[in-house]
């Protein structure tokens, strides 16, 4: 039982380490760009950058597009196969998991070959075309998250019951849909639209080669040409990340305190 | 449900309506994940004028191909297999280590964020870490003199790829195996205990058994994971490190390999290797729930 | 002599202290059941017999060798669990066989063995199954075959038929009683259900808060329950208020009516307050009963329990309970009358607080 335990601790300490001192050195660098004392010049740097909030920009509103066109997809349809459907939910269940086995820089392959000018729809001709066809790959790369996300939601919630009370008390489609189940299964579809966040604003394949304007892109500009900024950049990304997943945490503790009386 | 009186009619435009339901998302997947994918698995069976070939899975086994898809490979067993077996030891200490349920939680959401955080500003932190003028790398140097570099080490590397990739893998391990771990029934251990079983000889013939389809199954998700991945290895390596995606990334942004159905057939080798470790996962998986019941 | 002997046993969590100078032998082939509420400290007394749990005093033998250090799995002791705790990578003869297996035997021994076993519990059609591919009782059966297998020198049984049906829960614990004898196995069995413990033990220990309250046979536990814990624990006992009168003469007073207890009541005084027990079987309210006490009372209800009609009557400020034999041409009484329920003033009986 001691040895045990202090296996488990010696575990602890090795897996914290790896997992903390890049952290430290990732910090520590991105605070050595004045010479010989500790600075914020690189984070001024980065900030003062006016393609940093440029490309930052353009990906939060990639991320929220994503979000809101993800969900209104999403949400619907993992409604409807629970109420409706139920024998085809193991195929939509694969489908959803399928952006985890083909990899991304694939599938933008496949786009870039589908959709190039000199096709039928020739998204990746015009701007609004390509920043169309992005929202719809990072649609793509996080329908696994959001689906299972709103799907757990839903399964907690007897979407089924749900409906049939609203409907025996009149209500129609929409306001069952946007009054009923919505509200229900927000604790999921926060959680999805964190995770999607966290992914969208790192994302850099797709951006990179349908040749937009991202954050991801830009970051890896900025690592191939400058010393101390993409060690702020790294920084600031992992606070994104860590942001997003403590968001999920507490959306989820949130959802726990008020469903038993729900 | 709602009454169906008018039987015949009604219910196909039911069942018109219930399918209309999910033509959305049908579309959707159509569009942006299933034909683009078929374009590029029919094209690699395709000559660039339209004919029917195998040339192109042939032409993968040249020797520069083959050492990108070899090098892939090893980065993502190397990785997967290390960040399964840190992973397992993490997952062990926080569920059966007895260690402060403030460890576990703290571990398990920074798990969360850290299989989250990869891509670029990944490669930057190992940079910064273990670069030529990197943190560990500086502090090795100054305070025990030691060349790390002069060892043979760099970050640019198989090895330094492997580490870095492991950043994202464990995490993933602990965050996957973890449920799996408390699934392991107390009364399991002391049935076999109060039957004269050591502790070896309960790992050995029940807990490890009963675990190894979420380990091989985890185990395998990690490799497809490692596999796909390229912006950190991009960011970490630029173009200096060989492997497939990043081969495939620079035949998509400048047909390096001079045939454009060859470049589906590297995509197609991507997705079947992804896909056999993805439906095994799966299968094992689903041999894990079984005995969950 | 006692085969399984457990002196003056102490266990605490921290500052909380669960078990209290617990102090008991068991024969050699006894089939003992501890009986309590949840929380009352039987399965902590179980675990500590098992080895999962270290006593903080006292001390437990088994045929003369104290256990004190020894770990589970050196105790040579069968346990079967609530929730069957059956190996799920394991089909049913490889679960029973497991602790042979563990122990070296050879496969022929370990064949022989578990057919031998899977014989016992008549399941030896199922020996290649796997526990999922089982009913509850059926794991339940490979549960006890592979604690037996090993030849146990005592038999530990935690809560082992809570989890089941109702009926497999009756028929099961049948069997498990002639298993017990026929190997006339030691066996300590934990439950919370009173009907369960008297039905197939040798003994009962009732269990209240960490202490042994009562320990006797089945017979005695029902009919003469040393504590109120056990009168209300064990059975369905009217529990009755009544006030001292006389104590040398015997004489008190139920809800205003005088009764007479035969026999003087030892340390109380006149106007104390005392509880008698009646079970709802010693009285009656039919006509030509006998009895040398009678109290009259009003019927507050009736319900009918298969055999017997169990009725509800109101004396003074208690309720008594009390069972008639459902004969046809039984007519129950009904709510709202007045009856007169005679007894035999011996089956009162004075529970000490």
């Amino acid at each position: 039982m001691k040895a045990q335990r202090l296996g488990a601790w010696i575990a602890i300490a090795i897996g914290a380490s790896y997992f903390i001192i890049p952290l430290l050195g990732t910090l520590e660098f991105s605070l050595r760009m004045r010479r010989g004392a500790y600075s914020f010049d690189a984070y001024q740097s980065v900030f003062s950058d006016i393609q940093f909030r440029e490309t930052f920009g353009y990906s939060m509103l990639m991320a929220v597009l994503t979000i809101i066109f993800g969900m209104l997809l999403v949400v619907p349809t993992a409604y409807w196969v629970r109420l409706r459907l139920p024998q085809v939910r193991p195929v939509v269940e694969f489908v959803t998991l399928l952006p985890l086995v083909i990899p991304a820089i694939v599938i933008v392959f496949g786009y870039l070959r589908l959709y190039n000018s000199s096709s039928i729809l020739p998204l990746t001709g015009s701007t609004s075309g390509t920043n169309t066809l992005l929202m719809f790959s990072y649609m793509t790369l996080s329908l696994p998250y959001m689906y299972r996300a709103v799907d757990t939601a839903m399964r907690a919630i007897d979407v089924r019951t749900l409906t049939e009370a609203a409907e025996s008390l009149g209500a129609k489609w929409p306001t069952i849909l946007f009054r009923c189940i919505f509200p229900n299964v927000m604790s999921g579809v926060l959680s999805g639209a964190f995770i999607t966040f966290a992914i969208v604003m790192g994302e850099f394949t797709m951006a990179a080669l349908l040749n937009r304007p991202a954050f991801g892109p830009y970051l890896q500009l900025v690592g191939a040409n400058k010393a101390y900024e993409p060690s702020a950049l790294a920084v600031i990304a992992f606070a994104i990340t860590w942001l997003s997943m403590g968001l999920i945490q507490l959306v989820s503790r949130f959802q726990k305190s008020v469903s038993p009386k729900a | 449900m709602t009454t169906t009186t008018a039987a015949a009619p009604l219910i196909s435009k039911r069942a018109v309506i219930d399918w209309l339901g999910i033509a959305p998302f049908a579309i959707f997947a159509l569009m942006f994940l299933i034909v683009p994918t078929l374009y590029l698995v029919t094209g690699a069976f395709l000559t660039p004028e339209g004919a029917f070939t195998f040339k192109n899975l042939a032409d993968l086994f040249t020797p520069s191909i083959m050492s990108a898809y070899w090098i892939s490979i090893r980065v993502s067993v190397a990785s997967s297999l290390g960040g399964a077996l840190i992973g397992f030891f993490l997952a062990w200490a926080i569920v059966l280590g007895g260690v402060p349920n403030w460890i576990r939680s703290g571990l398990l959401t920074f798990s969360g964020v850290a299989s989250n955080f990869a891509g670029v500003p990944l490669a930057f932190a190992f940079l910064s870490t273990l670069g030529r003028t990197g943190l560990v790398t500086v502090f090795l140097r100054d305070w025990f003199g030691f060349n790390l570099y002069g060892t043979g080490f760099n970050l640019l590397s198989f090895f330094g790829l492997t580490i870095t990739y492991m950043y994202f893998q464990i995490p993933l391990m602990v965050l996957i195996l973890t449920p799996a771990l408390d699934g392991l029934k107390k009364e399991w251990r002391e049935a076999a205990e109060i039957l004269g079983a050591s502790t070896w000889q309960y790992w050995r013939m029940v807990a490890l058994p009963i675990l190894w389809p979420s380990l091989l199954g985890t185990t395998l998700l990690l490799f497809a994971n490692a596999f796909g991945a390229i912006a950190t290895a991009y960011a970490l390596t630029g173009s200096s490190l060989n492997i497939v995606p990043i081969l495939l990334y620079a035949q998509i942004r400048g047909d390096v390999l001079h045939n454009p159905n060859l470049g589906y057939a590297l995509a197609l080798g991507m997705i079947v290797i992804t896909g056999i470790s993805n439906i095994l996962y799966i299968w094992l998986r689903m041999r894990a729930e079984r005995w969950q019941k | 002599m006692a085969f399984l002997k457990l002196t003056n046993i102490q266990k605490s969590f921290g500052p909380v202290q669960v078990v209290h100078n617990f102090d008991m032998g068991i024969s050699k082939g006894e089939f003992v059941s501890f009986l309590g509420p949840s929380g009352c400290g039987k399965t902590t007394v179980l675990r500590m017999i098992a080895g999962f749990e270290t006593p903080s005093g006292g001390s437990i033998v088994i045929d003369g060798k104290d256990q004190g250090t020894l770990k589970p799995n050196q105790r040579n002791i069968g346990m079967v669990f609530q929730a069957y705790a059956l190996f799920p990578n394991m089909n049913v003869h490889d679960n029973v066989a497991f602790g042979l297996k563990v122990a070296g035997a050879s496969k022929a021994d370990i064949d022989t063995r578990v057919k031998q076993m899977l014989g016992l519990i008549k399941l030896g059609h199922l020996a290649d199954r796997f526990p999922y591919q089982l009913s509850g009782g059926q794991q339940q059966r490979v549960a006890l075959a592979r604690a037996l297998a090993v030849k146990p020198q005592v038999l530990l049984l935690d809560e082992p038929l809570s989890a089941l049906d109702a009926k497999i829960r009756i028929s099961l614990r049948e069997e498990i009683r002639q298993i017990q004898q026929q190997l006339g196995i030691t066996t300590v069995f934990v439950t919370h259900d009173q009907e369960e413990a008297l039905s197939i033990s040798d003994r009962i220990v009732v269990m209240n808060a960490g202490r042994a309250d009562q320990i006797g046979t089945p017979f005695e536990i029902y009919n003469t329950p040393a504590t109120r814990f056990v009168a209300s624990f064990v059975g369905t006992l009217n529990i009755i208020e009544a006030k001292v009168i006389d104590p040398a003469a015997g004489s008190v007073t139920i809800g205003g009516q005088p009764v007479s207890l035969k026999e003087p009541i030892a340390s109380l005084k006149g106007g104390d307050s005392i509880s008698l027990a009646l079970r709802p079987e010693a009285g009656s309210i039919a006509d030509g009963s006998r009895g040398d006490t009678a109290l009259p009372g009003e019927v507050v209800s009736t319900s009918f329990l298969g055999s017997v009609i169990r009725t509800k009557l109101r004396v003074g400020s208690d309720v008594i309970s009390f069972d008639m034999f459902n004969n046809p041409g039984t007519v129950p009484p009904v709510a709202g009358e007045n009856v007169t329920l005679r007894f035999a003033a011996k089956d009162l009986l004075v529970i000490r607080e």
